[in-house]
């Protein structure tokens, strides 16, 4: 299976860039690792008239320290966020979850930022931005602005973005030394998690669902109710209160509900435990 | 010393590993058209309008065609007993009757022109009711092929003979699905059709039996089989599922002759997944009875066997079904009644072990649920029912004779290479502790058919090349099997001439017109066997030459193998090469067709641990322990490789895999991110034990072993996941297990 | 548009269609044919190559976008004297192949594995083959071929 026809373009500069993608109109879409977005193309689930490709501009693809925070250029390969240092030292949760996307092909090419802006429920990295409180940078024709993690994701595959917006950084505080845990519920090692949870404790608690929604989500009224002092079990019972998760081929609604449960006071006490 | 049963590493490695193997895709195929087809989206519907004016005018179109266009009939009947009226055209008109029905076909310059063009196809499409589930399409009043009345394809029904269980002490009964699956071989399929000047037709086709497929063309187009040559190149996995030709690929030649070019056709994936066919697929609902000793006395077995829209091999896979139904037992009673209906569905084949492993799970699991009935150990049920090694040969009351066996002996050594008692101990301390971790171990004994459909023998000829090298022509088939390096070996055995010197010669109809393919098991028994008898022959042959050149008498000159010189007995030091044999004029070449008697029958004994989170219902297999009997064998290296993809596939059936439809037949498993065919992170390493009990069928004392892996494994694993929920009252579960459908198990337990 | 690449250590230079897949560019442009395509949703690994000595899944990745790497397909894997690697040799040596069709990728794959993880443990080599599927061989071979080339044992023959 192919793509249909298109026109592509290089972008060398995040300026270019936009000058391309607003040249394009509509129908124009941001090309980085291409791991979201080509396997759609190839079903022909997506066909845009123009890809502008921002997989060459190296100065967005970074991790650096500054000052209570890392921040993380959005065309950081999956690969690259499992070996940062800085990453395994002060968000060892990002680090970890990288390294549980996809598989290792599809981490050689895939970006944490092509992974954000694509906004798919199911994916991992959207998640564990939301559990660690991260803010967004994006760049438009009228310069930068700051978009907070909670307020990214808006509907299904669907993002606060706007169409003639790239997504430049990520900026996470550091967890330095907080417990945290990922559990990816899968068939297979390569699928998409079923239900995936990914949670840190220390200062800044946070817990991210995975595949519980039409977008990436906060189990906020468990993490109220951990902040509230309640056990691990406790918080884990009310991790779906609100939900309305997706049925699909490898799961019902009522069984996403359990197993977020499960996973969720899993990762809580396994994160304790840390 | 003998080179057989040798771990001789395989000589077809080094292409595939330097330089890839050539398969259809890769050839050039100069000046070929490519083929894209239009496929149905709907189930089942009538056709209102088709319209392909606009794809005629996209980029690279050179033609488009419907049904309307066609001159030539129906695909026959896959088998005889299958009826006419149930058959497909090379394209559907009028009515579609699965998602994946070809509908159009377009010819295109290049290969990527023709997805776009397929775009611009458009159809009108009346929904009629759709038949998904086979129970349902059993009893409806709605028909796939009206003009039939029914939707019963193969009918081998047995009324229930209301005092069969009489004098049982207990009986049970249980419905199970032996789940739809997708063979999955790694290449598509695919496939190259073009007329020579001298009206000759040459297919390069992707299947198991190539000079099937020639016979296939021949009668379709109404040729004879020297004006067809079909090529085999490598293929990258069949399965049984490529063992013909399919109404794409018999298109291909109407298409080129049509377009006066050679045509080219690749499947994608996507496309595979709607329309290769699909293997098992039967709701089984069988009764057990017997004493509350363990002792089975009765067994009935009902089957509906899942033919799909257009019914195939896999329709008439329930008769090889019944004839395994006792499986490894002295049932006294057994009884198989079985029908295959279509359905809306893509239509089922023959797929690693067909109709076989269908009869072992039902047997197993019946074997468990009698024992958990009876309160027995499920490995003691079975000890105590098992066919004892002195009834060899020993012929079922379902009309098998199995050939020889020890059905003891594989039992002992699976259970105590796994540690049974210590597993069973370390289970009840599990249960004892009552954490959401437990632990399942399923036991499986099996026996299977081998070399039990299509001709018994088949075809070989050895000839002497001048300088004393070799050539072996085989009828059989290979495509990941090893036969160039086994065939070479037995040749090598016989004729004394090194491995490397012995050319083996398959595949291609033009060099070896004679030909049964390869499938059920069957190569070794007979396409080995008769390149061992010839090669026997060959020497034979030779020795007269060798006396000549000799001045001596043919039966005083013998061949001493390790050096592949002829001498007179006594006289080693004046002796002749094959080289200098060869010389000699005579023409050193036997073809040879070999005779078994009959099929012959392996057997073993599976044992398989899985660990089961009983919160999440996820089933980890942890480990598999084989004993898999396939009589002498030949070379262990490439044995053990069948039997480990052979336990890949049947653990597969058993947690992962299912071809799965929603209400209206749209499939919703067509690709392989969906379809969760079983991946190397899922899988234990196996623990394989050895058994060899030769069969007396054949020279070579050898059984066939490319199915039993899955035959063995799949109730193996599925037992163990029951297994380890039995203490909380689960008593089945379908496959594949699921997680959800084990928590729902679970739930339902409590 | 205009993709200027080296595969296997010859410069390519092909005017292609800017859709063109990687894997496509491959096999019908440059005509290497070992690389295979098992699947359309990146999942099996069929047509795993080297971009710049990391692994790749062809079929996902446009022609356009290799612009300037260093491609190594399974034809370029041996040495410039027919010996072959060692995860080659490995393969062979643990039959790790049966029909041989995802056996170029998985084969790849595995470089670049050992590359990133030179001594893994089996359940490393086991999810690390994650983006890899083999219908033959169980994969227990493959996994035995990946643990012998770790060792060193694989280039002993080479």
């Amino acid at each position: 299976m192919i793509p249909a026809g298109f026109d592509y373009r290089r972008a060398s500069t995040v300026d270019e860039a936009l000058s391309l993608l607003a040249d394009g109109g509509e129908d124009a879409k941001l090309l980085a690792g291409g791991h979201s977005l080509l396997p759609l193309m190839k079903l022909r689930l997506a066909a845009p008239s123009m890809l502008v490709d921002i997989g060459r501009l190296q100065d967005l693809s970074f991790v650096r320290e500054e000052g209570d925070s890392v921040v993380v250029g959005a065309l950081t390969r999956h690969r690259d966020l499992e070996t940062s240092d800085v990453l395994r030292q002060h968000l060892p949760l990002l680090s970890h979850v990288a390294g549980q996307v996809g598989d290792p092909q599809v981490r050689h090419r895939g970006t944490i930022g092509g992974s954000v802006a694509h906004g798919d429920p199911a994916s991992d990295l959207p998640a564990a931005c939301l559990a660690l409180g991260a803010t967004f940078t994006a760049t438009g024709a009228n310069g930068t602005r700051q978009i907070a993690s909670a307020d990214f994701f808006q509907g299904f595959l669907e993002t606060a973005l706007a169409p003639d917006e790239i997504l430049t950084s990520i900026t996470l505080p550091k967890a330095t030394g907080a417990g945290w845990s990922f559990q990816k519920f899968n068939r297979r090692a390569q699928d998409w998690a079923i239900v995936g949870v990914a949670a840190v404790r220390g200062d800044r608690p946070g817990i991210g669902l995975v595949n519980m929604g039409s977008v990436p989500l906060r189990a906020t009224a468990a993490e109220e109710a951990l902040a509230g002092g309640a056990s691990e079990s406790e918080a884990a019972a009310r991790a779906t209160e609100g939900l309305d998760p997706p049925g699909d081929l490898n799961a019902s609604p009522e069984y996403r509900v359990h197993l977020a449960q499960v996973l969720v006071r899993r990762a809580l006490e396994e994160a304790r435990a840390a | 010393m003998s080179i057989l049963g040798n771990r001789v590493l395989r000589r077809e490695d080094p292409k595939f590993l330097t330089t890839g193997g050539v398969y259809c895709d890769d050839l050039e195929g100069e000046g070929a058209l490519w083929a894209t087809f239009v496929r149905s989206t709907m189930a089942h519907a009538r056709i209102e309008s088709l319209d392909v004016d606009e794809a005629r005018s996209r980029p690279g179109v050179v033609a488009v065609y419907t049904a309307a266009d066609l001159d030539v009939g129906n695909m026959p009947p896959a088998m005889p007993l299958l009826p006419e009226g149930m058959t497909r055209g090379l394209l559907t008109s009028d009515v579609v009757r699965f998602v994946g029905d070809p509908v159009a076909v377009i010819l295109t310059e290049e290969r990527y022109q023709g997805e776009d063009a397929a775009e611009a196809v458009f159809v009108e499409y009346d929904p009629l009711p759709t038949l998904v589930n086979p129970e349902v399409a059993l009893e409806s009043d709605i028909h796939l092929f009206p003009e039939m009345g029914t939707n019963i394809a193969a009918d081998l029904r047995v009324p229930a003979d209301p005092g069969f269980f009489d004098g049982c002490e207990v009986v049970v009964t249980q419905k199970v699905i032996n789940q739809r699956v997708a063979p999955c071989p790694m290449e598509p399929r695919s496939g190259l059709a073009s007329w020579g000047e001298d009206g000759r037709l040459t297919q390069y086709a992707s299947v198991q039996h190539p000079q099937g497929s020639r016979d296939a063309l021949c009668g379709f187009y109404g040729l004879t089989p020297e004006q067809v040559r079909v090529v085999a190149p490598d293929v990258g996995g069949g399965f049984g599922a490529k063992i013909g030709l399919y109404n794409e690929e018999m298109l291909l030649p109407w298409l080129a002759r049509r377009a006066g070019r050679p045509v080219r056709w690749t499947e994608t994936r996507s496309e595979s997944m709607l329309t290769l066919g699909h293997g098992r697929g039967q709701v089984q609902t069988f009764t057990i009875g017997g004493s509350r000793d363990g002792r089975i006395e009765a067994y009935r077995l009902e089957v509906i066997q899942e033919a799909g829209a257009y019914p195939s091999m896999g329709a008439i896979l329930p008769f090889l079904t019944g004839m395994m139904a006792p499986g490894t037992y002295t049932i006294p009673k057994v009884v198989t009644s079985s029908v295959a209906v279509v359905t809306n569905t893509t239509p089922t084949v023959a797929y690693r072990g067909a109709g076989r492993p269908e009869a072992t799970a039902a047997i197993e699991r019946a074997m468990d649920i009698f024992a958990a009935e009876v309160g027995m150990d499920p490995a003691e049920v079975r000890r105590k029912n098992l066919i004892p090694k002195d009834a060899f040969p020993y012929t079922t009351v379902a009309g098998a004779t199995y050939d020889i066996g020890d059905y003891e002996q594989a039992l002992d050594l699976a259970l105590s290479t796994s540690g049974y008692a210590d597993l069973r101990a370390e289970q009840a301390r599990l249960r004892e502790g009552n954490g959401p971790i437990q632990m399942g171990i399923g036991v499986s004994t099996y026996v299977e058919i081998t070399n039990g459909a299509g001709e018994a023998g088949d075809f070989a000829a050895v000839e002497i090349l001048p300088g004393g090298k070799a050539r072996v022509y085989t009828g059989s088939s290979p495509h990941g099997q090893g036969h160039v390096t086994a065939w070479s070996m037995i040749a090598s055995e016989q004729l004394g001439i090194p491995m490397d010197d012995i050319e083996v010669i398959a595949n291609d109809t033009d060099l070896v017109p004679t030909g049964g393919g390869t499938f059920g098991s069957r190569s070794l028994q007979s396409a080995g066997v008769a390149v061992h008898e010839a090669s026997v022959q060959l020497v034979d042959e030779a020795r007269k030459v060798a006396a000549e050149l000799l001045e001596a008498n043919p039966e005083d000159v013998v061949l001493d193998k390790s050096g592949g010189r002829f001498h007179v007995a006594g006289t080693p030091a004046v002796g002749k090469s094959w080289a200098e044999v060869a010389e000699g004029g005579t023409d050193l070449k036997v073809e040879h067709s070999s005779g078994p008697p009959g099929p012959t029958f392996p057997f073993g004994s599976h044992v398989a641990v899985v660990e089961v989170d009983t919160e999440t219902g996820k089933v980890r297999l942890k480990r598999l322990i084989a004993v898999d009997d396939a009589g002498t064998i030949l070379n262990p290296l490439l044995a053990e490789g069948q039997r480990h993809g052979g336990f890949a596939q049947g653990a597969a059936q058993a947690l992962l895999e299912e071809v799965r439809y929603d209400e209206e037949g749209n499939p919703v498993t067509s690709n392989l991110a969906d379809y969760a065919m079983i991946s190397a992170d899922v899988l234990p390493s196996f623990e394989l034990v050895s058994m060899e009990t030769p069969t007396n069928y054949n020279v070579l004392g050898a059984k066939g072993i490319g199915e039993s892996g899955t035959i063995g494994s799949t109730p193996a694993v599925q037992s163990a996941v029951v297994d380890a929920l039995a203490h909380l009252g689960v008593r089945h579960i379908d496959m594949p297990a699921t997680p959800e459908r084990v928590w729902n198990a679970i739930r339902e337990a409590r | 548009m205009k993709v200027s690449v080296t595969v296997n250590g010859a410069a390519q230079e092909h005017e292609v269609e800017p859709r063109l897949l990687l894997v496509h560019y491959i096999r019908d442009v440059v005509g290497l044919t070992g690389t295979n395509i098992g699947c359309d949703t990146s999942s099996c690994g069929a047509c795993t190559l080297l971009v710049d000595g990391e692994s790749v899944k062809s079929c996902t990745m446009l022609a356009a976008q290799a612009d300037g790497a260093q491609i190594t397909t399974i034809e370029g894997l041996a040495g410039t004297e027919g010996n072959m690697h060692p995860m080659q040799e490995a393969f062979r040596e643990k039959h790790a192949l049966q029909c041989g069709y995802c056996t170029p990728g998985m084969v790849m794959a595995a470089v670049s594995l050992l590359e990133e993880n030179p001594n893994p443990t089996e359940t490393e080599v086991r999810e690390g083959l994650e983006g890899n599927l083999c219908r033959c061989t169980g994969y227990h071979n493959i996994v035995q071929a990946v643990l012998h080339a770790a060792s060193g044992a694989g280039s002993v023959t080479a």
